[in-house]
């Protein structure tokens, strides 16, 4: 009779966990197929890359968000909108430079690290590489070139997980190959 | 929380990259195999960590089929049969990461690729229940997906 033991629990809070505990593995698995931190990193951001130039349009098509009319807005939508719906979170923007092409996102408790503990021997690896390409292919498909790149990361013993974007430059609407 | 959209999303990308770790397919089908393995072992770990203990398999699997797999992928299990000597079927109607690609015959033969992390996941909540296993996918038109479970007796 009282087999459905489940129902008290919180899935909400297990289907992030879930989520994290995915990635968890994939990393790991990452980890052990390839040597260096650098080459890791790098396919980490590749998969992100490849979620983002999809994701955005799911995004786009959910919010009903038009144009942007600068990069300050820019900021705002990825923080408040887009990190809001897909991680839960909102990150503060933060440290503009100068001339108003690069800002910073805080992010407290990145949902992605939530069981881990980076070992001494990977210290350059950017466990959560795959925000960055995620976030640089998502950028692109909106005509944005854009760098993004951890500054500071909790794993590594840092207050608060910094995410740097600098903006490049616009990429200017070009025809498919092939069309005239 | 994050988005099941994004989770997709993940699934598909994660396919992909473990498909370039190896030339020799079978490796990379394991590794996702031994991925779903892992995430399957610790979901239930945290599913089951207030629940008393199980009296019999069936009991075991109905949770799979039930608690389980709504929260992997936010629906029950359609079906599920047995031969009552260690064989399950877990039929899915619909299975979503299948039904993103197709519903016909169409790109039958990339399949198998999606449902190697399925059967993992499913093989490690039995094996942290202390069931060994072996758990295959079937696929004859996209998106149902039979789930055989053959239970290893010791």
């Amino acid at each position: 009779m009282s087999r459905q033991v489940a129902r008290g629990v919180d899935t909400k809070k297990i289907s992030s966990e879930l989520f994290a505990l995915t990635y968890g593995s994939i990393v790991a698995q990452l980890v052990n197929d390839y040597e260096e931190d650098d080459e890791i990193n790098k396919q980490l951001d590749k998969m992100g890359y490849n979620i983002g130039i999809r994701i955005i349009e799911d995004f786009l098509a959910r919010s009903g968000i038009g144009r942007c009319t600068d990069f300050r807005e820019t900021a705002d939508i990825i923080s408040k909108v887009a990190f809001k719906m897909f991680l839960g979170i909102t990150p503060v923007v933060t440290n503009w430079s100068s001339t108003g092409d690069e800002f910073s996102l805080l992010i407290e408790n990145n949902p992605l690290t939530e069981f881990v503990e980076l070992p001494d021997n990977h210290s350059q690896l950017n466990y959560s590489n795959i925000i960055c390409g995620a976030m640089r292919g998502a950028l692109e498909m909106v005509q944005l070139d854009v760098s993004v790149w951890f500054v500071q990361d909790q794993l590594k013993g840092d207050n608060i997980t910094e995410i740097r974007l600098k903006f490049n430059k616009r990429l200017e609407d070009a025809l498919p190959p092939g069309e005239d | 929380m994050a988005d099941e959209v994004l989770y997709d999303f993940l699934l598909l990308e994660m396919v992909d990259t473990m498909l370039q770790t190896d030339l020799d397919k079978d490796i990379c089908l394991s590794k996702l195999e031994l991925l779903g393995f892992r995430v399957g072992h610790s979901i239930v770990e945290r599913l089951t960590k207030d629940s008393p203990r199980f009296k019999e398999e069936l009991d075991i699997m109905k949770f799979i089929c039930k608690d389980f797999w709504s929260v992997l992928f936010k629906k029950q299990i359609d079906n599920l049969r047995t031969n009552h000597q260690g064989i399950f079927v877990l039929q899915e109607n619909k299975f979503r990461l299948l039904a993103l690609m197709s519903n016909s015959k169409q790109y039958l033969e990339h399949a198998p690729k999606y449902l190697a992390f399925p059967c993992g996941l499913i093989r490690g909540a039995l094996a942290n229940f202390g069931i060994l296993s072996i758990v295959t996918a079937d696929v004859s038109i996209m998106p149902l997906c039979k789930f055989q479970i053959q239970i290893q007796r010791t």
